[in-house]
């Protein structure tokens, strides 16, 4: 047959077409299979099923062993968008009870968040009813891209300590930039211990990971479960609290505005840490929880706000017994150095005004009558003296630095979120105020008593007299007594003492006793236990005196020492002293005297929120 | 021929069967069996030679194939070109009657005749007879196809009869298959314009619609893109085809200078408008050409005319088609393909998928057995059409790259054995079978990766299904029968 060479050329054309094809696939593949690495994260989005285990939160006990806080399944809708396949929609909304406009909205609400993705799961509905959940089980297979996700919800005992406690709450977009532990839709603590020891409760999540196929059937476990992280258990906690306690001072502090702090002097174990107004934790369980939640953050009485440990209050007569371990440690006064007051200290045109005692007066009467006079002649001795001092501004830092020694002035650092440190200012803050050299003892007298510049939390003049309790040191007061498997942190076990020594705290002792004896608190005097007590009536610039107390029991080998604050209530023995004593009595006895029980009726009873100047 | 000769023939056919052909054939159909296996592969799975699985089903066709390619071995090579017609007519025939005894299959299919357990899709088996009857037609004595219009008639007849019967069945996919003899005729002497015309108008169809959204100078930008391509070519033609420097030069000159102005217009903020600008381009081009038939060669100036003109009648009336002629669903279709729309759960699913499969595989691929796309069914059609997935998935780009260079090898080698055929029928055939290849590996391959649209062919040897490796094992042993015996003259 005759060749055509010339057309035989033709089959480089069709060979080059087909290199040329191959070519262009091959390097399409390299750019699929080499260079873009998505299409693996694709393929393990479509074929791994990363099912998260929540542990269960660690567990909170008082310090007597009773269960506080506890767990209770709770089951949340989720879904991936791109897995949900057409279904039926009216079908759907009748299981959940709820309306095609709800779905509508929940849909809307859902893809309008910031961090929608269509490959990750987002809630549809969170803490469902277990009578939803069950006639959503039996169904769920209608619904492909839809999952129940288990969680757990807290459940409390007893319905108090709301502010100790803290609750749970989803992460924010912060939290979810602060800890890389989180993902979205995880639980985080919110306020109080919950938060504090979120590290604790939380746990460690697990993981499952589970094959699954294009109709969103589970297949198996990806290589038989290897991958797999076994849930680690939250670790409990055993609080200091005496539950019991807690709810008394609650009761106590029903419609008063302030706060209750009682604290084992020998520990620094808080045992009751009252705010009040207060709420109930159960508010902030669940699917309510954020309704909830803003209706408290918009409550006038700010219930969230933990006053017991926020709030800072001038510490009035509360103040005096730090006035008396200064001047005597510093030589200023001796025990029996005694100044005049004439109903009052006067000095020139100044007149700090006192009540009906004897006079001249010493250091113990003058803690038992809340004498200003004493304290004020102290402190213009003390700032005055410049042949020990060399000036005003070096005594006053001498001064200052004996009360953040006590507690005052700094964050004690209580293991609870929000503390607040209070106020003790130093020469510094005069000089600015006054201008340098422009003060001196009589310009700022009235700190002598606990008034002027200086603020003080609950929490910090508890500490004070758990300080006079032990006679010279204290225990960074704490709420956590401990943690399963865990030791407490160091601060919460060591003494920190004040620098003065206890032969001087003896003598405020004494003079705290009585006070109680036959002094302001009387109404403290309790039959079985020595008590010591300190009233206190802060002026405050918005309104009425608040009423505080501050004092321990027993005098000797004390068990508690206690703060009392009630904002607006008048004198510091009409509600400051009778609550603070219940408190003690309660605590040491677990009931109170009959005889006593009036006391204990007048106070559940009384109503000083009325005084707040809120209307309600 | 005598007997003794016979008896040579049937001696020498396995000493002189191109080896290299057959071990590719061997390796492609064990490398598709295994690869069923895997992409059917369950958790809960039976053995791969079990009839339960596709694998073993698979198996028995191979069987049956082995069987079918060892008797074309026997066949007297003469039957293959006698009989080459009836052969044509009867599948033809098989091809209408399938039409209408066939039950309604997937997507209103009538490809199928059910006996029993088996299936069988005749148009599987229509290509090889199809290839045969061109060959012979090609093989009539003093058969020249460009000679007189009439040989390209009968060629188009042969081919475009089969095509339109299985459209008929609304097999489009396979129909498509039947255009690769295009080839055929362009290694026998057609015009390479027509292969470049083909390409020009696919090119100027995708530029066309893919860029049809955003305006330039008033126009598409897919438009205008074409435009330009033309005037390119054009004045390529100039200086190739027509081989006119002078005209080359001065076209070019003309377009460039032109060119140049509109945009210096446009930096001063004066935008000429596209369709007049180029309407004025188009018109003076065409007055030039005419002009210039005076001096130059008038046929091939006509050429280069019909071009520009058919080139820009063509892109007008693809708009006006794509907008007014197809349903939405079908204009979707194409827009997906083209990367206009991403559209994953719609018509892009089973890509999108796919491309998912093929890409996680990554440089080594995950394994024999450990692919999670194909196997949790996420790809459809994961041992049929979309088998590749599995491949590249498992294999990854090493072993899809083996495939591919297997198949390239094959059909390299096909076209060599086409080329030292003594006899037109021998030659025509092994072309039709390298073209047909071509094609199945072109619009499978690509298809799968998203670089075509979907358009269910199977991929040779590795698609599941008996018919379809069957039909190939036929078609190329067939070649390697005729390969065999190419020594011999019968003439």
């Amino acid at each position: 047959m005759r060749k055509d060479y010339k057309l035989e050329k033709r089959k480089f054309v069709i060979g080059a077409i087909i290199i040329a094809v191959v070519v262009i696939y091959v390097i399409k593949l390299f750019e699929l299979q080499v260079s873009d690495s998505k299409y693996k994260d694709y393929a393990d989005s479509n074929a791994f099923l990363r099912k998260t285990i929540y542990p269960s939160r660690g567990l909170m006990y008082d310090r007597n062993g009773k269960l506080i806080v506890f767990n209770q399944p709770a089951y949340d809708l989720v879904f991936i968008p791109k897995d949900v396949q057409p279904f039926d929609t009216i079908d759907f909304c009748n299981t959940l009870q709820i309306s095609r406009e709800e779905f509508d909205m929940r849909m809307r609400d859902v893809r309008k968040n910031s961090s929608y993705s269509k490959y990750t799961q987002q809630n549809f509905m969170t803490h469902l009813s277990s009578q939803d959940y069950g006639r959503l089980q039996e169904k769920l297979y209608r619904f492909p891209g839809f999952y129940i996700q288990k969680r757990i919800l807290r459940q409390y005992n007893y319905n108090v300590a709301a502010n100790i406690l803290g609750n749970i709450r989803e992460v924010n977009n912060k939290d979810l930039a602060a800890d890389d532990y989180y993902r979205r839709g995880d639980y985080t603590g919110d306020l109080g211990v919950e938060r504090s020891y979120e590290k604790y409760l939380r746990g460690q999540k697990g993981l499952e990971i589970l094959i699954r196929d294009v109709v969103g059937k589970i297949k198996g476990r990806y290589m038989d479960g290897e991958y797999d992280v076994q849930p680690v258990a939250g670790k409990d906690l055993k609080l200091s609290i005496d539950i019991e306690l807690q709810k008394y001072g609650e009761e106590l502090m029903k419609n008063k505005i302030g706060a209750i702090v009682a604290i084992e002097p020998s520990t620094g174990e808080v045992l009751a840490l009252v705010s009040s107004p207060t709420y109930d934790p159960n508010l902030l369980v669940g699917r309510v929880r954020g309704k909830n939640y803003k209706a408290l953050r918009n409550d006038k009485y700010l219930p969230l706000y933990d006053r017991s440990i926020m709030a800072v209050y001038p510490p009035g007569s509360t103040f005096k017994p730090t006035q008396g371990l200064i001047f005597r440690k510093e030589g200023i006064v001796t025990e029996n150095t005694s100044y005049p007051c004439p109903g009052g200290f006067v000095f020139g045109k100044l007149k700090v005004g006192c009540h009906g005692h004897e006079s001249p007066i010493t250091l113990k009467p003058s803690l038992r009558t809340s004498c200003n006079a004493y304290f004020c002649w102290g402190l213009k001795n003390m700032l005055d003296k410049k042949s020990k001092y060399g000036s005003t501004s070096n005594a006053f830092e001498v001064w200052k630095n004996y009360l953040v020694d006590m507690g005052y002035g700094y964050r004690l650092g209580i293991d609870l979120p929000g503390e607040s440190r209070g106020f003790i200012p130093n020469s510094g803050t005069y000089n600015k105020y006054y201008g340098e050299n422009r003060w001196n003892a009589l310009t700022i007298i009235s700190i002598a008593i606990g008034q002027g510049e200086i603020l003080a939390t609950p929490l910090q003049v508890a500490n004070l007299a758990a300080t006079i309790a032990n006679r010279g040191y204290y225990v960074v007061p704490h709420v956590v007594k401990a943690i399963t498997g865990e030791r407490i942190d160091s601060i919460y076990t060591e003494r920190k003492y004040t620098g003065i020594e206890s032969h001087y705290y003896e003598e405020i002792v004494e003079g705290m006793r009585m006070a109680v004896t036959g002094g302001t608190c009387r109404t403290a005097n309790l039959k079985d236990h020595e008590v010591c007590g300190k009233t206190g009536t802060a002026q405050n610039p918005h309104g009425r005196d608040h009423s505080a107390f501050m004092g321990f029991a027993p005098m000797n080998n004390p068990k508690i020492a206690i703060c009392v604050y009630v904002e607006n209530a008048g004198f510091g023995a009409t509600y400051g002293v009778p609550i603070g004593s219940l408190m003690m009595e309660k605590y040491l006895n677990d009931s109170i005297a009959p005889e006593r029980k009036y006391l204990e009726q007048r106070m559940f009873e009384a109503n000083t929120m009325i005084y707040s100047g809120y209307k309600r | 021929m005598d007997t003794r000769g016979n008896n040579y023939d049937s001696i020498s056919i396995f000493k002189s069967i191109d080896w290299i052909t057959l071990v590719l054939y061997f390796i492609l159909v064990v490398s598709g069996v295994v690869t069923i296996y895997a992409s059917t592969y369950d958790f809960d799975h039976a053995s791969m030679f079990s009839f339960s699985e596709f694998s073993g089903k698979q198996f028995m066709w191979i069987g049956l194939s082995f069987i079918a390619g060892f008797s074309m071995m026997l066949i007297d090579k003469r039957l293959f070109e006698a009989y080459a017609y009836p052969i044509y007519v009867i599948m033809m025939l098989l091809l209408v009657i399938t039409r209408f005894i066939s039950t309604d299959g997937v997507n209103g299919s009538h490809s199928w005749i059910v006996m029993g357990p088996i299936s069988i899709q005749p148009a599987e088996f229509a290509k090889c007879a199809t290839s045969l009857a061109l060959a012979k037609l090609f093989s009539t004595y003093n058969f020249v196809l460009n000679k007189s219009a009439s040989n390209y008639f009968k060629s188009l007849l042969i081919i475009c009869l089969p095509i339109l019967l299985i459209i008929l069945q609304n097999e489009t996919g396979s129909a498509l298959v039947y255009f690769s003899l295009f080839f055929v005729l362009y290694r026998e002497g057609m015009s390479g314009l027509v292969l470049f015309v083909g390409a020009c108008a696919i090119t100027f169809f995708v530029i066309a619609i893919k860029y049809a959204e955003t305006m330039l100078l008033g126009i598409p930008t897919g438009m205008f893109s074409v435009f330009v391509m033309i005037m390119v070519i054009v004045t390529g033609m100039l200086f190739t085809y027509c081989k006119s420097f002078v005209m080359g030069r001065n076209v070019s000159i003309g377009y460039i200078v032109s060119g140049g102005i509109v945009y210096i217009l446009s930096l001063f903020d004066i935008d000429v408008n596209g369709y007049i600008y180029f309407g004025v381009i188009l018109a003076l081009t065409i007055t030039y050409l005419l002009i210039s038939m005076f001096k130059e060669d008038v046929r091939k100036l006509l050429v280069v005319l019909m071009f520009a003109v058919g080139s820009v009648v063509f892109v007008f009336s693809v708009n006006y088609l794509f907008e007014t002629q197809l349903q939405d669903y079908q204009q979707n279709r194409i827009k997906v393909v083209l990367g206009i729309v991403d559209d994953p759960r719609g018509d892009g699913y089973n890509v999108n998928q796919a491309k998912i499969a093929i890409g996680s595989g990554g440089v080594w691929g995950k394994g024999f057995l450990n692919g999670t796309q194909t196997k949790l069914k996420y790809v459809p059609e994961r041992h049929t059409d979309f088998i590749f997935c599995t491949i590249g998935e498992e294999q990854g780009f090493i072993g899809s790259v083996a495939v591919l260079g297997l198949f390239l090898f094959l059909i390299l080698r096909i076209i060599t054995i086409a080329e030292r055929q003594r006899t037109a029928f021998a030659r025509v055939y092994a072309y039709c079978v390298a073209s047909v290849f071509m094609l199945h590996l072109m619009i499978n391959i690509g298809m799968v990766i998203g670089l075509c649209p979907v358009i269910g062919i199977p991929l040779p040897f590795f698609s599941y299904g008996g018919s379809s490796l069957l039909g190939f094992t036929i078609l190329l042993f067939i070649l390697l029968r005729l390969d065999a015996s190419r020594r011999e003259y019968n003439y």
